[in-house]
């Protein structure tokens, strides 16, 4: 059998593995636990997913979530990029910079929760900086190490090449040489930073949002709707990671084989 | 004018235990104007870091390098070089390979793609012209290579065992097209190796380096006819006085390995 037909027949292997899931769950639920509060089934989540859609709020939802996720992410980026270069790129400003990363990293991004509200208030920026907090340091390390790596011959053959000054050997060798580690770093943050977002809505930053929600209905006893709210961060998350993988591919494949990140 | 002057050059290392490594000490060796000349020496009899220091890519302790005239102080585009790891950037096709020093130059698109389809046709890439180094085969990496050094139209083009990672097939064949190329462009060479069949396939002078600290031995010129043929009695016998060359004590024996400082 040829490999294509075979990963075909796999992918089925894996939507009979869900099919089967969902049976289970509405059997256990139905049958076993019998309390719609304690296991709602797949069919209550349906009907709640049916009634969230007509009160028009899941969209809204998306688009605050999106909001925190955008703050967050955008400025991870804007000050772990820059700075993981900088450490990559220079050993005094790594052997300056690198004791106050690694005594923060470990800080978990939620512990930063009472500061976000005391510094940023109940808005956007706050939740935002939480998942500031998750998300920076994947891409500043990862950076970090993209730049840390990159082949002496590199830099060597674009001097020789004409490509003296700092800025340009950053800018046409460093650079290019080092972005697949920094898409790789982009990647887990992502990953990351979704994580944070249930918890960065939790103490009210807004009346909307996919994580605020959750817990709203969590407050109303409404288990099904929370469902609903989990299996909708779930398939978001997926769906950022594809794309994701989706453009790393189409960006670098075609200048590096075998897998990326 | 590629008139090449090392005068009295020393590289001297310092080893951190505080005693320091003598590389080269006390070389002196012109190169003149398109002449080809082989350097060829045991490993770490200091060849590459005698090509390295030609280069600017080091400084040398001692001594000093005249190019025209002018000393050598760090990389310049007038010296070109192939280096014996494969240092393509894998992020750019071969024709954006070529161009990389062009671009560096500030050349417009049009104009540097223009130069380096000259070289890529010189290299006789054309098919290639779009593809990522990844795509390529080994000798072709190299023939990229010499194409990317050879664009920036420099008038020493130095090469560090550039063949020396290909298999015997395609080394002789990159040797016979090197030739062709270097006839054309007319461009001092400084070639790099440990294979006397080559240094005899290639040079008008081929430069014998003592071991380690490195100092020029013997200089032997051939002034057989090119092509020259492998298999021919003569050039065997030039084989045979080369190695009787590089054989005799004086090419061989090691002093003041390392010295205190």
């Amino acid at each position: 059998m040829s490999t294509s037909a075979q990963n075909h027949q796999n992918r089925w292997l894996g939507v009979l593995a869900i099919v089967l899931a969902l049976i289970i769950w509405g059997f256990y639920s139905a049958f076993i636990v019998k309390d719609s509060f304690l296991l709602p089934g797949p069919y209550d989540v349906l009907i709640a997913f049916i009634a969230l859609l007509n009160k028009g709020i899941l969209l809204t939802d998306l688009e605050v979530s999106f909001i925190h996720f955008g703050i967050g992410l955008g400025t991870a980026l804007l000050i772990g990029i820059p700075i993981g270069i900088a450490m990559g790129w220079s050993r005094r400003f790594d052997a300056f910079l690198d004791p106050i990363i690694e005594l923060l990293r470990p800080i978990p991004p939620l512990a930063w929760i009472p500061f976000a509200i005391i510094w940023f208030g109940f808005t956007s920026y706050s939740a935002g900086f939480v998942i500031f907090m998750g998300a920076v340091f994947p891409i500043l390390l990862n950076t970090y190490s993209g730049f840390r790596s990159v082949p002496r011959i590199y830099v060597e053959a674009g001097r020789m090449l004409g490509c003296i000054k700092n800025l340009n050997l950053i800018r046409y060798i460093a650079f290019p040489s080092a972005l697949p580690s920094v898409a790789a770093g982009i990647r887990i943050a992502t990953g990351v930073g979704w994580m944070c977002l249930v918890a960065a809505e939790l103490f009210g930053v807004s009346n909307y949002g996919l994580g605020k929600n959750l817990w709203h209905y969590y407050d109303l006893h409404q288990m099904d709707s929370v469902v609903v709210y989990m299996i909708l961060l779930g398939m978001i998350g997926l769906l950022i990671d594809m794309l994701f993988r989706y453009w790393i591919d189409r960006q670098f494949l075609k200048w590096r084989t075998g897998e990326v990140v | 004018m590629g008139d090449l002057v090392i005068k009295d050059l020393h590289q001297r290392f310092s080893r951190d235990d505080g005693s320091a490594l003598t590389a080269i000490e006390h070389l002196n060796l012109s190169v003149s104007d398109k002449e080809f000349v082989c350097v060829l020496g045991p490993s770490g009899c200091g060849k590459t870091t005698l090509l390295r220091i030609i280069a600017g890519l080091d400084t040398a302790t001692g001594g000093e390098i005249l190019l025209d005239g002018e000393r050598i102080t760090g990389p310049n585009p007038k010296v070109g070089i192939v280096f014996q790891e494969y240092s393509l950037f894998p992020w750019r096709s071969v024709i954006d390979n070529i161009a990389f020093g062009l671009e560096m130059q500030g050349l417009a698109r049009d104009e540097r793609y223009r130069v380096a389809e000259q070289y890529l046709v010189l290299v006789g890439l054309t098919h290639f012209r779009d593809s990522y180094p990844s795509e390529l085969s080994g000798g072709m990496r190299q023939r990229v290579a010499v194409a990317r050094a050879l664009a920036l139209d420099p008038v020493v083009l130095l090469m560090d065992e550039p063949f020396g990672a290909l298999d015997a097939q395609t080394r002789n064949m990159l040797q016979h097209e090197l030739l062709g190329i270097w006839e054309k462009t007319k461009k001092t060479i400084v070639f790099i190796t440990h294979s006397v069949d080559e240094a005899v396939f290639l040079a008008d002078r081929i430069v014998v380096l003592t071991p380690r600290p490195g100092r020029v031995c013997e200089v032997f010129s051939i002034d057989q006819p090119r092509p020259r043929d492998r298999t021919s009695v003569e050039f065997a016998k030039v084989r045979r006085l080369v190695l009787d060359l590089i054989n005799q004590p004086k090419c061989t024996l090691q002093d003041g390995l390392s010295s205190k400082v």
